[in-house]
């Protein structure tokens, strides 16, 4: 008996009419990840193209293990540095394996238990968005974070940042942003502040645990330069891109971050557009502030923005969510660039909120149908001036 | 030209199995068939009943709702039978041959004499009027109509499609006088669409403003064109007529007889001598094709647009193809992994399929399920109009008027979102929707 027979024998009490008919979303979501159906076109255009949203969202996950192996790396590194344990990539990285993976579980557990849920009650097949949010919400979340708030935060994404609007294709906060949001306003101590960045900082004195951007939001004054010449001796423009700085799990290797974008890119997954906009932007604004630096902080320079803090990786596999995104061309560009200004601008003005990534997306995401409307508006009002034409001609 | 379009958005789908260009004649099918299923938004009233004879030209049914429509017999012969289906719906009406057909005579006619009236008289009582489409809707012209123009596209690029000069090439004098019939309909211009690097008779056609077009499919959809050369604004009417129809309307006026002869392209991967055929509409496929595996796809038309006909159906009244592609139903493990089943044709760059230069043997598998829209910017690839279609496909979904009207869908119809249906990742069936919404536009604007 083949694996296919054994499936088709074990989903028969599952089908149209039989006992647990309901419970069949469940099922197909398993057995679709093993085969792609059987279904053949039934209506409209006979043949169909080879992807499907199951491809196209592993490709995304595929395109975030770059930055998680570096990220699981770094969870270590930055810990056995400062207590002087042994910094090679193995124990690194097996120290910091044993802080994310119990998280990344939590998330998908969490996560698809309620995907599954709102499939069965509602009766539709299992969508794969979550297959990416599940593994970027710890990837944006501090080491220490306990994983019950994880669960939570998980939880309220899910039902409240996505079921409640329909379920996937209708959220219009990215989801897992969403998760982050919560936990960082329902959760402050755990998820800002100086204590948090580093594995045990909280619990060991001898930890800090503050990243660039805290360090410098900290600062107040003229104290900023002394703090930004700190950060200077402490860290060179090569740490900050490779990513051995203090962090969320997996957002601060600018150079992983890349091969992700490239992986992106190339498969067309995610919008080019929005990336190049976003970098655009951020840089527009990095220049203005360094050219009008009124206060200390706007002398960091602004390809040091680039590199530090969660940019990169919000605008590579955050930004670029293309439910929640702009979803028409032009429209990306301006949310792109939007995305990137605005990140920048809440990092210098916004004490509260030493990084603005976060923020910048969430506002840009409520604005993105906007962008949207006048940008199709254009098109509607095209026709709209044909019509006219046509009608001063005719009378 | 100065008149040329150049398409750039589209996606040209490499298939095997293109017909050579080579032309036979196919046995003569003991059985034709007439489908009123072919005539959108037409309800049949029946003239004939079984047992009558017919000759061919002589009218079976006309359109309940516009009753000088009238729909005749391809061939002469007796009527066999009316098939019904559900609720007493008239499937189709199959009709026995007789060996050798006798027309219905009307009379060798000059055009050059004839008013407009006289013109569209004589092609509602031949029974040629069903070949002029309205834009929009995609419905049956309406003979009380004044169309602001006419359109003819003499290229398809759909994949495998027939080439159409080809199947014309002896036709020059029967498409001259069709389009001499067709100007005398409107007040504006025909237009003629060609490919751009053909050299066919199409360009010495006169009475005709003609246009060269370059670029990928849909470039040779006649919406497409219209779209470029002069798109359709709430309350217009424009007409198009496909080519060989073009080509039945002037034999209509050189011979006086409804000729439903067509040349057909027999293509698609199933068939191992893939060639053209001579026949008539109504015509049955197996007499065309022969046998085939059942594990086979019969389609009336092409593999985005056509219509699925079993082996012992017909072909359509529309059609000038038969493709036969295989079925897709069978299981891939693991087979949504990215670069993985590289020889599924995809245009996304998900899968190395799109780096193969040779031709896909592509089955009618969906390759996935249905899912949310999630993916956004792969329709308006394929979609070389200033439409937004994942735009316009959400409001006929929901059936908002306004929005629909606003959006442009006077000026696409279903064959324009083929292409969509084929790329979208979420397997979202959008000529379907398109028709609906269409649908609902006839019933509440008209």
């Amino acid at each position: 008996m083949s694996l296919r027979d054994k499936i088709d024998n074990f989903k028969k009490p599952f089908a149209k009419g039989e006992k647990y008919e309901k419970w069949a979303p469940a099922v197909n979501a398993l057995d679709t990840f093993l085969f792609v159906p059987n279904h053949t076109t039934k209506k409209g255009a006979h043949i169909r193209d080879g992807v499907d949203l199951k491809r196209t969202m592993i490709t995304v996950v595929i395109a975030l293990i770059p930055a998680l192996i570096y990220g699981m790396y770094n969870t270590g590194y930055q810990h056995n540095v400062q207590t002087g344990e042994a910094v090679d990539f193995m124990s690194c990285f097996m120290f910091g394996l044993w802080k994310v993976l119990p998280m990344i579980v939590v998330s998908y557990a969490v996560g698809l238990g309620i995907e599954f849920a709102f499939a069965i009650y509602r009766g539709h097949e299992v969508n794969e968005g979550y297959l990416v949010s599940g593994l970027l919400i710890p990837m944006i979340m501090p080491v220490d974070i306990p994983l019950w708030m994880v669960a939570v935060s998980v939880v309220f994404a899910v039902v409240i940042g996505k079921e409640a609007f329909g379920g996937t294709g209708m959220n219009i906060l990215n989801p897992a942003l969403t998760a982050r949001a919560f936990a960082f306003f329902a959760y402050p101590t755990f998820m800002s502040g100086n204590k948090v960045w580093v594995a045990d900082a909280s619990t060991t004195d001898a930890i800090s645990g503050a990243t660039i951007l805290g360090q410098l939001a900290e600062g107040k004054g003229d104290k900023v330069t002394d703090v930004l010449n700190m950060v200077h001796d402490k860290y060179d423009a090569w740490s900050m891109f490779s990513g051995a700085i203090p962090g969320s799990i997996g957002e601060t290797s600018t150079l992983w971050i890349l091969v992700g974008a490239a992986i992106l890119i190339l498969t067309g997954v995610a919008s080019w557009r929005i990336m190049v906009g976003g970098v655009i932007g951020a840089t527009i604004m990095g220049l203005i502030f360094n050219v009008f630096h009124v206060n200390a902080l706007m002398t960091l320079a602004w390809y040091e923005h680039l590199m530090i803090g969660g940019f990169a990786f919000g605008l590579v596999f955050m930004a670029t969510d293309p439910v929640s995104a702009a979803q028409t061309t032009k429209g990306k560009w301006i949310y792109g660039v939007l995305v990137g200004m605005f990140c920048i601008m809440i990092r210098i003005f916004n004490p509260a909120y030493p990084e603005g990534v976060m923020m910048a997306i969430l506002l840009l995401n409520v604005f993105a149908p906007t962008i949207d409307h006048y940008v199709v508006e254009a098109s509607v009002n095209r026709r709209k001036r044909r019509l006219a034409v046509k009608q001063l001609k005719t009378t | 030209m100065s008149n040329d379009i150049r398409i750039k958005k589209g996606l040209n789908i490499k298939l095997k199995g293109e017909a050579e260009c080579l032309l036979s004649e196919a046995p003569r099918s003991k059985v034709f068939s007439i489908k009123p299923s072919n005539f959108h938004d037409v309800t049949p009233k029946m003239v004939v009943r079984e047992g009558d004879t017919v000759k061919a030209g002589e009218t079976i049914f006309f359109s309940k709702y516009s009753s000088s429509v009238k729909f005749v017999s391809p061939v002469s012969g007796k009527v066999k039978e009316v098939r019904r289906g559900a609720k007493r719906v008239i499937l189709d009406v199959l009709i026995e041959a007789d060996a050798t057909d006798t027309f219905v005579e009307h009379g060798v006619k000059s055009l050059a004499a004839m008013s407009s009236d006289e013109v569209k008289q004589s092609l509602l009582d031949s029974g040629c009027w069903p070949f002029i489409k309205q834009r929009p809707y995609d419905v049956i012209a309406n003979p009380a109509d004044a169309p602001k123009a006419i359109f003819i596209s003499g290229y398809d690029t759909a994949p495998l499609a027939a080439d159409v000069t080809f199947a014309l090439k002896d036709k020059k004098d029967a498409f001259q006088e069709g389009v001499n019939a067709l100007t005398k309909l409107t007040t504006g211009k025909v237009h003629l669409s060609i490919d751009k690097t053909s050299s066919s008779y199409f360009k010495e056609i006169t009475g005709v403003e003609l246009h060269g077009v370059s670029g990928p499919h849909p470039a040779g959809n006649v919406g497409v064109q219209i779209h470029h050369i002069d798109p359709i604004n709430a309350g217009e009417r424009v007409w198009v007529v496909s080519p060989q129809d073009v080509a039945i309307i002037g034999t209509l006026f050189l011979t006086g007889k409804f000729d439903a002869s067509r040349v057909i392209a027999l293509a698609g991967s199933c068939i191992s001598e893939p060639k053209y055929y001579q026949t008539k509409i109504g015509a049955s496929v197996s007499d065309i094709i022969g046998s085939v595996s059942e594990d086979c796809r019969i389609i009336s038309g092409d593999v985005l647009t056509g219509d699925k006909v079993t082996a012992d159906g017909f072909l359509g009244f529309y059609d000038n193809e038969i493709t036969v592609i295989p079925e897709g139903n069978n299981y891939r493990f693991l087979g949504w992994m990215p670069f993985k089943d590289n020889s599924v044709h995809s245009y996304a760059k998900t899968s190395f399929a799109w780096l193969s230069g040779k031709k896909f043997d592509a089955n009618t598998n969906i390759n996935g399920e249905e899912r949310a829209l999630v993916v956004t910017g792969e329709m308006e690839k394929v979609m070389p109009m200033d439409v937004y279609p994942m735009q316009l496909l959400k409001a006929c979904m929901i059936l908002d008027l306004e929005k629909m009207e606003s959006l442009g869908i006077y000026e696409v119809v279903p064959e324009d979102f083929a292409l969509v249906d084929y790329v979208c990742t979420s397997k979202i069936e959008a000529q379907e929707i398109i028709r609906q919404g269409l649908d609902v536009m006839i019933k509440e604007v008209g």
